[in-house]
C-alpha cells in the first residue's frame, strides 16, 4: 500500500501499549488503516485529537518517534476473478509469489444484507458423510462450525465436506493455521485438481496473532464478490476461530475494556455474529455457506467462544472418537443442523425426518444402557439389544469414512430397525412402516 | 411534546465503536435523538448520557470512517414510533423504517424509510361525533387494515379532555388528511389525523383499569396450555441454552396463538430465521380465521448483524406498537427472541461508557429495565368499556446454559410464567424441551384463572392438571430409584409409576412442531388426549414380572402418539382410539 505526497506524516506518538499506539492527529476517520513504522495498523478510538491505533503485528521496538501515516480509508481487497487459485496472508496480499490482483477495490467487513432481500436456504449440500446427511443435513447459506477438540481430524473432514459440496468457490480462512495444515489443505485440493476454485487466505502460528483478526472479513468479503456480482455458490471455510476470538481479546484486554466472561469481550456475540450472518442464500441463485471450526478446551462448551458460537450459527457438528468400532463418528447427540428441516423429507425421501429421529432414539437408549451395565446392573433383553443396534448403527451411519447417498442411508437404517426391534418400538408413523419396514411388501 | 424551531447543533469530538461524543453548548435533552452528518449521510443516535457540554450519543449505525469535527444536530424529541393505519403485514427494522422498501441488497446507512405509506386511501367511518367528551386514546373514527378495524384515535400525548368540535364524514382519506377537530378546555382548537407518534421507551397508559388477567390465551402448545398456561394479558419467559428449542416453541405459539396480532421483534438472533417467517407468514393461514398468517402480523426484524444500539430499540418500538393496537381493543401476542441480545446491547454501551458493572458486567440497572419493560404487558379496560390485552413471551439465552446469570434471575421476577428449557430434554429429543418440573405458571394459582378453566374446560381441569403435576414428580423419582438400584431391586410399582409418567410425558407433554397435524392442538383435543392418559394413570395393571412393563407401555404409547398424528375425530383416530382400548384391556385388573 503505497502512501500518496499529500498524506501527513506524525512522527510523535505519545502512549505505547502491547498492541496500540496512541498519538495527536487530526482529520482521522474511525477505523481507518495507518502505517507505523513500517506496521499496518488501524483506528481503534479517536478522543478529540487523540487517535488510538491498534498495530496487527504488535508494539515491540516501536519508538515514540515513529513514522505515522493514515491511508484516509479501512482495510479493503481487490476483487475480481483473478483470486480464484491465489493464497494471499491477512493483508490480502499475495503469498504465493504470483502478481498483485487488478480489480475493484472494496472495503472489508461492509453492510449486512437486507434481511428481507435473503432467501429462505432451500437447497441441499450432499456431503456423502451419513452422520451429516442423515442426521445433521447441511443446506447453502447455511453457517456451521465444527465443535471439536484440537486433537481431532477436523481439518480431513472439512477439506473432504469441501471437495465433495459442489460449490463453484470454495475460501479458505485460515488462522493461526500450522504450516503443516496449511499444506495439508494445498495438497488435498490440489490432489483433487481443485485448485482454481479455492481462494486462500493465510495467517499461520508464525504469523502474529492480531492480523488474524482481519482473515475472516477478507474471505467473506471475497465470498459476497463471487456470490453477489457472479452469482455463484461460495463454500467459505473458517478453521479455527477459537483463535480469532483469542485476538480479540488480546486487543480488547489492552485497550483496557472491561472483559465479561472468559476474559472475552462483552461484544464477542456481536462481533461474532456480523461473521457468521455474512452466510445467505440470494434469490438469483449465488450464495455463502459457512463451515468453521472453533475449537474447544477440554471438550467445555460452555466456554465463552463455543457457547456465543452455538448461539449463531445455524447448528453444530461435534466429532467423537468411538472407542467402540474404533473410529471418528460424528456425534448424534451434541450435533445439530438447524436447517434441516428445509430439506429434509423435502428434497429427500418423505421419511427421512421420522428416520432420523428415531434412530437417535433408539442410540439414546443404548447410552442408557451402557451407563446400567457400568452400573453394574443387569440388562433387559431390549437393552441388549439398543446395545447391538447401535453398534451397527455407528459402523454403517455414523462413522465419517461413510460414503453413500441418503437414499442409501435411509435403506440401511431401516434394515437396522427391522433387525434389531418391533415396529412398536421403533414407534415411526403407521403409514411410514406399512410403506419402508423392509419385507412388509 | 414541544418541537424546537432552531434545531440545536453539536460537533463530534471522540469515536469509540458506536459510542460517539458531541459537543454541545445548547440544552439537549437524555433520549434525545440527533444526526450525525457523516460525508452527507446522516446517522442516527441517541443521547444515553450527558456531561457538562459533553453529550454521549449511541449511533445506531456503523462509525466507520466518522471524523471529529463532523456536525450533529438534535431533534428535540425521543425515538418515536409513527402510529397509524398501514403498519400491519410490515417488515420493520429496529427504529420503525419499512425493509421492503429500502433500495439494495445492503443495508445502506442512512437510508432511513417512512413506516407507513402517506399515498394510500383509507376507507375512514367516523365512531365520535361533535359534542362527545373525549380523551387521549378515544375512538374518533375507523379503518380496515386487512381484517382488523383499526380505531383513529385522539393522540395519546393529548393530556387532559376535549371536546369534538367536527369529524369527517365517512370517505376515503390519506392518513396525513384531518379527520376530526377537537377544542381543548381553553377552547383552542387542535386537528387530528389518522397517524400519530410516540416516544417508545415510555408506556401509552390510555386505558382505565388493568385488572389481573384470568383468560386463557390457547397456543395450541399442550405442555403449555394443559400444564403452565399463559394468559391474554400474561406475561412469560423462555430460557435454554442454544439449540433447546426457543427459537421453534416461540414460532409455534406465533403461528397458533388465539390472538388479534402479533408483533414479532427478531432481536440480535439470526437472519435466516427472519427470513423464515418472510417466506411461511404469507402462506400460512390462521387456523381460526382462514386469513393469511401475515395480515395479523408485525415484523420488527433487528438481528445480530444489524446494528446493536438499535437492538434495545426494537424491543421498545414492538411493545409501542402492541400498545396502540391494543388501545383498540384487540388482543396482541408480542413475541421477542431474545432479550438477553438486548439486554448485552446494554452491556456493550455501558462498558465502553466505562460505568461501574454490575454482575457479569451487565449495567447495575438491568433488573429495573426489564421489569419495566414486562410491566407494560397486561389485560386492560379501555375507557370505554372495551378490553385490550398485551401478553408478552421472551426468550432469554443464558451464557453456557447456566440459568444463575443476571438476564435470566431478572427476568424471573418480572415475568409470571417460566418455561424453562432442558438441554437433557432437547438431547433426546423430547421437544419441546419444556421441563414440566422446573417450569411453571403463576397464573395456574390465580383464582380468577382457575374459575376460568373450571367454567370453560372442565369442573375438575385445575385438578385434573395438579395431578399431572404430581404424576410427573413422582415418575421423576420412580425413574432415578430404578437408576439406583437398578431394575429387579426395585418393587415392580416403581415400573408402573415411572411408565405411566412415560405416558403422559410421550402422548402429551411431547408434541411435534414439523407435524402438520400434532404441531398444533386445540384445547378440545388436550382435554381429550388428558383424559386418555388419566385413564392410564387410574389403570390398574397386572404385571408377572418388570421385563414386561417396558414393551407393554411402549406399545400403549406408540398408539396414544399415532393418534397425535391424526386428524382429530377422523375415522383413523377412532380406530387407534379402539386399538388403545384394546391394549389397555389386555392387562387392565381394575
Ligand atoms: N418442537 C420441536 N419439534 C421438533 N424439533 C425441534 C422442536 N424444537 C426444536 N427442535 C429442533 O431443535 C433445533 C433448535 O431449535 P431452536 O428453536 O432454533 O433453538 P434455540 O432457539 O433454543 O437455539 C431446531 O432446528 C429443531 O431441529
Ligand atoms: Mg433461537
Amino acid at each position: 500500500m503505497e502512501t500518496r505526497a499529500f498524506q501527513k506524516i506524525y512522527t510523535k506518538i505519545t502512549q505505547i501499549t502491547k498492541a496500540t499506539c496512541s498519538l495527536q492527529a487530526t482529520g482521522v476517520g474511525n477505523e481507518e488503516l495507518a502505517m507505523v513504522h513500517g506496521r499496518l495498523a488501524q483506528v481503534v478510538k479517536i478522543a478529540g485529537d487523540n487517535v488510538t491505533l491498534q498495530i496487527f503485528s504488535g508494539t515491540e521496538g516501536i519508538p515514540t518517534n515513529a513514522e505515522v501515516v493514515f491511508f484516509n480509508k479501512p482495510p479493503t481487497i481487490k476483487v475480481s476473478d483473478e483470486l480464484a487459485g491465489r493464497f494471499f496472508n491477512a493483508f490480502g496480499q499475495p503469498i504465493d509469489g504470483g502478481p498483485e490482483i487488478e480489480g475493484e477495490e472494496r472495503e472489508i467487513g461492509g453492510p449486512s444484507v437486507n434481511p428481507v432481500r435473503r432467501k429462505q436456504p432451500s437447497e441441499l449440500i450432499a456431503t456423502g458423510i451419513a452422520g451429516i446427511d442423515l442426521n445433521n443435513t447441511l443446506v447453502t447459506g447455511q453457517k456451521i462450525p465444527f465443535f471439536a477438540d484440537p486433537d481431532q481430524p477436523f481439518n480431513q473432514v472439512m477439506a473432504m465436506v469441501a471437495l465433495r459440496a459442489k460449490a463453484d468457490k470454495i475460501i479458505l480462512g485460515g488462522m493461526g493455521l500450522t504450516n503443516d495444515d496449511y499444506l495439508f489443505y494445498k495438497n488435498v485440493f490440489d490432489n483433487a485438481g481443485a485448485l482454481d476454485r479455492i481462494i486462500s487466505f493465510v495467517n499461520t502460528t508464525e504469523d502474529p496473532p492480531v492480523e488474524r483478526l482481519l482473515v475472516p472479513d477478507m474471505a467473506l468479503t471475497a465470498a459476497e464478490y463471487f456470490a453477489v456480482d457472479k452469482k455463484e455458490k461460495v463454500l467459505v471455510l473458517l478453521t479455527d476461530m477459537t483463535l480469532w476470538a483469542d485476538a480479540l481479546s488480546i486487543v480488547s484486554n489492552r485497550m483496557d475494556q472491561i472483559p465479561s466472561k472468559d476474559s472475552m469481550p462483552g461484544s464477542l456475540y456481536s462481533d461474532l455474529a456480523k461473521l457468521y450472518e455474512k452466510a445467505v442464500q440470494f434469490p438469483d441463485g449465488g450464495s455463502i455457506t459457512i463451515i468453521a471450526v472453533t475449537t474447544l478446551s477440554g471438550g467445555d462448551i460452555t466456554h465463552a467462544i463455543p457457547d456465543n458460537t452455538g448461539y449463531i450459527t445455524e447448528g453444530q457438528l461435534f466429532l467423537r472418537r468411538d472407542t467402540e468400532i474404533g473410529k471418528v463418528i460424528v456425534d448424534p447427540f451434541r450435533s445439530l443442523s438447524r436447517l434441516k428441516q428445509l430439506v429434509i423429507g423435502k428434497k429427500t425421501r418423505e421419511d427421512h425426518p421420522q428416520v432420523m429421529n428415531a434412530a437417535v432414539r433408539l442410540y439414546a437408549d443404548a447410552a442408557n444402557a451402557r451407563t446400567k451395565l457400568e452400573n453394574g446392573f443387569d440388562l433387559t433383553d431390549y437393552d441388549q439389544r439398543t446395545l447391538s443396534f447401535s453398534k451397527e448403527y455407528s459402523e454403517k451411519i455414523l462413522a465419517i469414512d461413510v460414503n453413500i447417498d441418503t437414499e442409501q442411508m435411509l435403506v440401511t437404517t431401516w434394515d437396522l430397525f427391522a433387525t434389531h426391534f418391533s415396529e412398536a418400538e421403533v414407534g415411526l408413523k403407521k403409514e411410514l412402516v406399512d410403506k419402508y419396514w423392509p419385507g412388509k411388501n | 411534546m414541544s418541537t424546537k424551531s432552531n434545531l440545536t447543533v453539536g460537533k463530534v469530538t471522540g469515536i469509540i465503536a458506536n459510542l460517539v461524543i458531541v459537543e454541545v453548548h445548547n440544552p439537549v435533552s437524555q433520549n434525545e435523538i440527533c444526526y450525525i452528518n457523516h460525508e452527507g449521510t446522516d446517522l442516527m443516535a441517541e443521547i444515553i448520557k450527558v456531561m457538562g457540554n459533553k453529550a454521549y450519543v449511541q449511533v445506531f449505525e456503523s462509525t466507520r470512517g466518522l471524523k471529529p469535527g463532523s456536525v450533529v444536530e438534535f431533534r428535540g424529541h425521543m425515538l418515536e414510533a409513527t402510529l397509524g393505519p398501514g403498519i400491519l403485514s410490515r417488515n420493520y427494522d429496529g427504529l420503525q423504517h419499512d425493509l421492503d422498501v429500502m433500495e439494495g441488497v445492503f443495508l445502506k446507512r442512512g437510508n432511513y424509510t417512512r413506516a407507513l405509506d402517506h399515498e394510500k386511501l383509507w376507507d375512514f367511518k367516523p365512531l365520535a361525533k361533535a359534542g362527545d367528551k373525549v380523551e387521549a386514546g378515544d375512538w374518533l373514527g375507523e379503518v380496515q387494515e386487512n381484517s382488523i378495524p383499526h380505531k383513529i384515535m385522539v393522540p395519546f400525548v393529548f393530556g387532559g379532555n376535549y371536546t369534538v368540535k367536527s369529524v369527517v364524514k365517512a370517505g376515503q382519506h390519506k392518513i396525513d388528511d384531518t379527520i376530526a377537530i377537537l377544542t381543548d378546555v381553553k377552547g383552542q382548537e387542535v386537528k387530528v389525523t389518522m397517524v400519530q407518534k410516540w416516544p417508545v421507551k415510555k408506556a401509552i397508559r390510555a386505558f382505565r383499569e388493568k385488572p389481573r388477567p384470568f383468560k386463557l390465551l390457547e397456543t395450541g402448545v399442550r405442555t403449555i396450555d394443559t400444564l403452565n398456561p399463559i394468559v391474554e394479558g400474561g406475561t412469560g419467559f423462555i430460557p435454554g441454552p442454544f439449540g433447546s428449542g426457543k427459537t421453534v416453541l416461540q414460532h409455534a405459539i406465533s403461528k397458533q396463538a388465539e390472538a388479534d396480532i402479533v408483533v414479532v421483534a427478531a432481536c440480535g438472533e439470526r437472519a435466516n430465521e427472519v427470513v423464515e417467517l418472510f417466506t411461511e407468514f404469507p402462506e400460512l393461514e390462521d387456523p381460526r380465521t382462514g386469513r393469511k398468517l401475515m395480515e395479523r402480523t408485525i415484523i420488527i426484524a433487528n438481528t445480530s448483524n444489524m446494528p446493536v444500539a438499535a437492538r434495545e430499540a426494537s424491543v421498545y418500538t414492538a411493545m409501542t406498537l402492541a400498545e396502540y393496537y391494543r388501545a383498540m381493543g384487540l388482543k396482541i401476542l408480542l413475541l421477542a427472541d431474545s432479550t438477553s441480545r438486548w439486554a448485552q446491547a446494554l452491556r456493550e454501551m455501558s462498558n465502553r461508557m466505562e460505568e461501574l458493572p454490575g454482575p457479569d458486567a451487565f449495567p447495575m440497572d438491568l433488573p429495573a429495565i426489564i421489569s419495566n419493560f414486562y410491566s407494560r404487558a397486561g389485560f386492560v379496560y379501555l375507557n370505554n368499556g372495551k378490553s385490550g390485552s398485551i401478553t408478552f413471551i421472551g426468550t432469554v439465552s443464558p451464557a453456557g446454559g447456566n440459568l444463575k446469570e443476571p438476564v435470566t434471575e431478572s427476568t424471573k421476577k418480572a415475568a409470571r410464567a417460566f418455561y424453562a428449557l432442558s438441554q437433557q430434554r432437547a438431547d433426546s429429543k423430547r421437544y419441546p424441551a419444556i421441563d414440566p418440573i422446573d417450569s411453571y405458571s403463576k397464573y395456574l394459582e390465580y383464582p380468577e384463572l382457575q374459575e376460568y378453566l373450571m367454567k370453560n374446560i372442565a369442573e375438575d381441569w385445575v385438578e385434573n392438571v395438579m395431578l399431572l403435576k404430581n404424576i410427573l414428580i413422582r415418575g421423576k423419582e420412580a425413574s432415578e430409584q430404578i437408576n439406583i438400584l437398578g431394575d429387579d431391586g426395585v418393587p415392580l410399582d416403581y415400573h408402573l409409576t415411572y411408565w405411566k409418567s412415560e405416558v403422559l410425558d410421550s402422548v402429551i407433554l411431547q408434541q411435534d412442531a414439523f407435524d402438520q397435524i400434532d404441531a398444533n392442538c386445540p384445547m378440545e383435543r388436550q382435554k381429550y388426549m388428558l383424559y386418555k392418559v388419566l385413564e392410564v394413570y387410574n389403570a390398574e395393571f397386572s404385571f408377572e414380572g418388570f421385563e414386561e412393563v417396558n414393551p407393554y407401555f411402549k406399545r400403549m404409547i406408540n398408539q396414544l402418539r399415532q393418534m397425535n398424528y391424526l386428524s382429530f375425530e377422523s375415522d383413523e383416530f377412532a380406530q387407534n382410539e379402539k386399538e388403545f382400548h384394546k391394549i389397555i384391556k389386555e392387562r387392565r385388573v381394575a
